[in-house]
């Protein structure tokens, strides 16, 4: 809502403060003032002139000499303007005047000629163009015939005037008309308001006898008054209401619609004017619209309805799209003589179904859709009708045609001095209460100090206890109120379990070298079903989308956190960011309902990618590139830190490297896996050797049990012995491990794989894998002998099972 | 004898004292002092002396062996002193060359803030809670006062999956989870940390994901003046001890009355500068006392039980506190941008 100074004005006093100290107390007391702007720039020595008399340069084709009468003197002014006439009265800088830019005006010669002064555009006194009527867009301002000749035309054109930009609440509805802000301006500043004028002359012509009202739902349509006004004169509004208008972000049209806008912005309730002469009937029926029935609407757009807009019609067919616009077959032009005027209170939900079935939002839906104030209704139409009397010559027929169930009862809230400081923490006494009350205007008992409160209806978010709790908060202040702590219930705080768990997860990931990122879950068709770990894929997600995507790309809720972790490594490459080491704990969204009827399960997934070189030393000519078993080491020192189980087998996924790729098992369950993304994933996403992992966090917090205590120290000492295997290339080394540990148990406590050879000296298709044995007996000294018999076992069952044998 | 002592006490010092390594050394020591050394040999030779004369040469053999033994011990510390000199001499090294990195990682920006705030919280009596993405409408609007129909709650504004079911468009569903939770029965603390949608343009100001905290404060007899108090404390713990704050009445259908809360701009000390655009005052967050139509849904009885809540976005706070200008640097993860908030 843009609030003209000049206009508030007229109801309540503002004199003794700044427009910029203005907006700040209206800011730090319930709205947000957005802006303080300025009509016009300064400017001085600027009067209104008479244009005697016009002809053309002598020596100029382009420019008039003309004859100015300033009141005091008569100056010639050359003008360029093509819209100078004579007989105008037109805006003159004389000389002496400065003008914006600090353009002084001097008395000069144009093509031999003198020039005393200069006849000024709107632009030239340092108007915005959104302050300038269309009409004076290119040329000088021409002003109407009743401008006093030598006049400042600082106040004729409301130069001075500073617009504030509120930016209202949706419960402030109340501010979306100069009387509300009136309201809300006088209580801040202590200052009563002024109504402005309803009063019309009583015609003798009744209305009833021109046209009566029909309302079939008076849910949607609780109060339709008609007002007729015969023998208007449609000619242009006065100067003072189109700049008030222009001020308030209205175009001026003719004197009639400006008045209806006029008095919109004034009351904040809509009005419609109809040509009474081409209703062709003399009813309105107000009802619902029928199935695809048509209106044109003013703006020249055939509207097709449903049987959820109400409509006013003549009886027959629309005439307008109720509280949202009219229809262009009765609207006012310049032919018209006779209006009808409706002022009509709709229902907000039905008019705001209206705009967004036909995406039509104008000043009036906008005031009904945020509810208007029922006890201005009719007024509005008195106020309207006065107007129209005074600047369109019209002649108010007695008496409003009305159909009227319109509920009009003020909300009583009681409130008394005790509950208000002890919600607030203040100590504000009863009489201050009653003072603030007072300014705000509303009704109220006072009874000691209880207080029986009248919200007026302008008022329509008070409704409560808590509302009126606000208002007394928000006059008597916010820096008023005390800082205070809880004093109630003690409660420790802190995080659970699972929280701290997270914590450390990512402070061990993060003390490994890989950086946390964020990205987003909601991915697109092409990566929905990608690098979804098998254990997900076994819950027979159906992918869930959304009802109304923004963009392919942002359409589905992601089944797993790497496709959107490995765009985020295709964008580092393509910034030459090649070396990346990169986690994310998120959120996946798993369903097997095909149309989902209840939450998903939200499964927190920890993935990594890790790409490039991991350790460069240039100088030393180390150079450590990413590889499996790096990335193997950081996951198996997760579960390490973690105290976890894991098991890592070989498996084929799709999109992953046939032959680099492992599940992840913990108590023989599938959690996750990782691995080298397949090239050709990797080419597709223009992505080079990347590795991956993925980890269903869910079933790591929840298998998590891990107290630390203390073990003794083993005071004996250990015993350790190398092996090393010769075995067929496709045993795996960690099978082989598996069966000394087991074999060796428990005196061998620990089996480390620390070679792996082949190649020469070792037949084709064999490899040697060098293990490493700690025995350690925590009761006594080993001795040679047990040790040695253990050694002998294991090498027997590794023969036996694996075929292989101990290199010499 | 006696001259002959002298003279090998002599020889041997003058040996002593040329000597340049510890292998020549000890064969000097091996020469004097040894089974056959001189010295032994002069030695073997004091039976044939008479048992007057037997002490005093003993006395003078004994000060001549010590005195070659300390002068050999001495040229010893001195020569190996010397040669362990040489060799820390070889062993230098160019301190200046670059060492060898330790890969460290490191928490994205937005969870440094998340924690920080949290951990703040924690200290005033808070718990951290936590709730689903995907929530009902009834969770998400309804529970907190925004029935269907409310204009604040336009379907354009938020990403929908079925009527029922959306994409959260704030964590204040969580609160209203806890509240069912505690049954109406006791107090509490909590602030709730998460992601949330909205159906906005990704542009520099916008994300169509982003975080925020809220929180929520319900117990018998909670005052405004708590909530100012409890915002300060938060204010002033995260941006520092001598910014101040200041509440503005706004509105929020699940609180009344509702505030906006500011702290004085940083930058300007309050006179007003482009930061602030010339107010002095940032806004930082939304709050209020809990709507009494949240507690009742919330199971909570409006005529024993008050609250209040206040609601942030982590982007906004980390954009203020650490000067990113675009809010799209937070999901992109360019490494260059997470490197610079990996340090303590
Ligand atoms: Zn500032």
């Amino acid at each position: 809502m843009l609030v003209s100074l000049n206009w508030l004005k007229e109801y309540v006093d503002t004199d003794n403060i700044s427009p910029e100290e203005l907006a700040e107390k209206v800011t730090r007391s319930g709205i947000e003032v957005d802006n303080v702007e300025y009509v016009a720039e300064n400017s001085s020595n600027v009067v209104v002139g008479y244009v005697e008399s016009c002809e053309k340069h002598p020596n100029a084709d382009k420019l008039n000499l003309c004859q100015v009468n300033v009141g005091d003197e008569i100056l010639q002014i050359i003008c360029g303007a093509p819209n100078v006439r004579q007989g105008q009265k037109v805006a003159v800088a004389k000389p002496g005047a400065v003008l914006p830019g600090n353009f002084k005006i001097k008395r000069a010669k144009l093509r031999g000629i003198e020039s005393n002064g200069m006849i000024c555009s709107l632009q030239e006194l340092g108007f915005d163009e959104k302050h300038i009527s269309k009409e004076y867009a290119e040329g000088i301002f021409v002003f109407p015939e009743d401008a006093p000749i030598g006049e400042s035309v600082e106040p004729l054109l409301n130069s001075t005037d500073a617009i504030l930009e509120f930016d209202l609440t949706p419960n402030r509805a109340d501010c979306l008309s100069m009387l509300g802000v009136a309201y809300e301006v006088g209580a801040l500043l202590d200052k009563p308001v002024n109504l402005p004028s309803e009063e019309v002359l009583v015609g003798e012509e009744k209305a009833s006898d021109y046209i009566s009202i029909k309302v079939e739902d008076e849910k949607l349509n609780p109060y339709y008054g008609a007002f007729v006004i015969k023998d208007v004169e449609i000619k242009p509004s006065p100067l003072w209401m189109k700049n008030y208008l222009l001020a308030a972000g209205i175009r001026p049209i003719n004197n009639v619609v400006d008045i209806t806008n006029y008095v919109l912005l004034e009351y904040g309730q809509p009005l419609h004017a109809f040509d009474y002469d081409r209703l062709d009937s003399k009813e309105i029926v107000v009802r619902t619209a029928k199935q695809d029935e048509k209106i044109v609407t003013l703006d020249d757009v055939e509207r097709t309805l449903n049987p959820e807009n109400l409509v006013i019609t003549n009886g027959q067919e629309p005439i307008a799209l109720a509280g949202v616009m009219g229809g262009a077959n009765t609207e006012v032009t310049s032919y018209t003589k006779n209006i009808l005027l409706e002022a009509a209170y709709f229902d907000s939900i039905s008019v705001r179904k209206a705009v967004k079935a036909t995406g039509l939002r104008s000043e009036s839906s906008t005031r009904f859709e945020k509810g208007i104030d029922p006890n201005r209704v009719k007024r509005a139409g008195l106020r309207a009708c006065h107007l129209l009397e005074k600047y369109a010559g019209g002649k108010v027929l007695e008496g409003v045609v009305e159909f009227d169930e319109l509920d009009r009862s003020e909300k009583v809230v009681e409130i008394n001095t005790t509950s208000i400081n002890n919600r607030l923490g203040t100590d504000i006494n009863t009489e201050e209460i009653a003072k603030i009350l007072e300014r705000l205007q509303f009704n109220f008992e006072r009874n000691e100090d209880h207080f029986t409160v009248y919200a007026p209806t302008r008022r329509g978010d008070i409704t409560i206890f808590e509302d009126m709790l606000e208002e007394v908060a928000r006059i008597y202040g916010y820096d008023n109120l005390p800082f205070t702590l809880p004093t109630g219930t003690a409660t420790a705080g802190g995080l659970t379990k699972r929280q701290l768990l997270r914590r450390s997860v990512k402070n061990y990931l993060e003390s490994v070298g890989l950086s946390e990122t964020r990205t987003y879950s909601l991915t697109s068709e092409g990566y929905i079903q990608k690098l979804v770990s098998n254990e997900v894929k076994g819950l027979n997600p159906e992918p869930i989308s959304l009802a109304m995507p923004m963009s392919e790309e942002h359409k589905y809720l992601r089944l797993s956190v790497l496709p959107e972790l490995l765009k985020t490594v295709s964008y580092n490459l393509a910034r030459n960011q090649y070396s990346l080491g990169l986690y994310e704990i998120g959120t996946i969204f798993v369903t097997s309902e095909k149309v989902l009827t209840k939450q998903p399960d939200e499964q927190l997934r920890l993935s990594g990618v890790l790409t490039g070189k991991w350790l460069e030393h240039l100088w030393q000519m180390e150079n450590k590139k990413v590889d499996f078993y790096l990335v193997k080491g950081i996951v198996e020192g997760l579960f390490e830190h973690l105290e976890l189980p894991l098991t890592i087998i070989q498996a084929q996924l799709p999109d992953m490297h046939p032959g680099r790729t492992a599940s992840l098992l913990l108590d023989g369950k599938e959690i996750g896996f990782m691995g080298q993304l397949h090239p050709g994933l990797e080419k597709e996403m223009d992505l080079k050797e990347t590795y991956v992992f993925d980890i269903n966090m869910e079933a790591v917090l929840e298998a998590h049990h891990h107290e630390p205590s203390y073990t003794q120290i083993p005071r004996y000492p250990s015993v350790t012995r190398d092996i090393a295997f010769v075995m067929d290339n496709d045993v795996h080394a960690g099978d082989v491990q598996a069966v000394i540990t087991e074999v060796g148990a428990p005196l061998v406590k620990q089996v480390s794989v620390f070679d792996l050879y082949q190649g020469d000296n070792l037949p084709e298709g064999k490899k040697s894998v060098a293990y490493n044995l700690l025995y350690q007996d925590p009761e006594k000294t080993l001795v040679d002998e047990e040790v040695e018999k253990l050694y002998q076992e294991i090498i027997q069952a590794v023969n036996e099972k694996f075929n292989a044998y101990v290199r010499s | 004898m006696q001259e002959e002592l002298k003279a090998i006490q002599q020889e041997a010092l003058a040996k002593i004292q040329e000597v340049g390594n510890l292998k020549e050394l000890q064969a000097i020591k091996v020469s004097y002092l040894g089974k056959k050394g001189s010295l032994t040999q002069v030695l073997r030779g004091m039976g044939k002396l008479s048992p007057e004369e037997r002490p005093i040469v003993g006395e003078i053999a004994n000060q001549v062996r010590e005195a070659i033994t300390n002068a050999i011990d001495e040229k010893n510390t001195t020569l190996e002193n010397a040669a362990l000199e040489e060799k820390l001499q070889a062993e230098a090294i160019d301190v200046t060359l670059p060492g060898r990195p330790a890969k460290v990682g490191g928490p994205h920006l937005l969870t440094k803030v998340i924690e920080e705030i949290e951990d703040l919280f924690i200290g005033m009596g808070f718990e951290v809670r936590e709730g689903p993405e995907v929530e009902t409408d009834y969770f998400n609007f309804e529970a907190l006062n925004l029935p269907k129909n409310h204009p604040a709650r336009d379907m354009q504004d938020s990403f929908y999956i079925t009527n029922e079911l959306l994409l959260r468009t704030h964590t204040s569903p969580v609160q209203a989870r806890t509240m069912k939770e505690y049954k109406g029965e006791k107090g509490f603390k909590m602030i709730c940390p998460g992601r949330v949608y909205r159906r906005d343009t990704d542009d520099a100001t916008h994300s169509h994901q982003f975080t925020q905290i809220e929180g929520l404060y319900v117990d018998k007899d909670v005052k405004m003046s708590d909530l100012k108090g409890v915002l300060n404390l938060f204010a002033k713990k995260m941006f520092g001890e001598e910014r101040n704050i200041r509440l503005r009445p706004s509105f929020f259908p699940f609180t009344e009355p509702s505030v906006e809360m500011d702290i004085s701009c940083k930058v300007c000390n309050g006179e007003g500068c482009s930061v602030c655009k010339g107010t002095g005052w940032i806004e930082i967050l939304g709050a209020g006392m809990v709507h009494p139509n949240v507690l009742e849904m919330g199971g909570y009885d409006p005529k024993v039980y008050s609250g209040f809540a206040f609601g942030m976005g982590p982007e906004r706070i980390a954009m203020l506190k650490y000067g990113v200008n675009d809010i799209r640097q937070f999901y992109l993860n360019d490494s260059r941008f997470l490197k610079q908030f990996h340090q303590a």
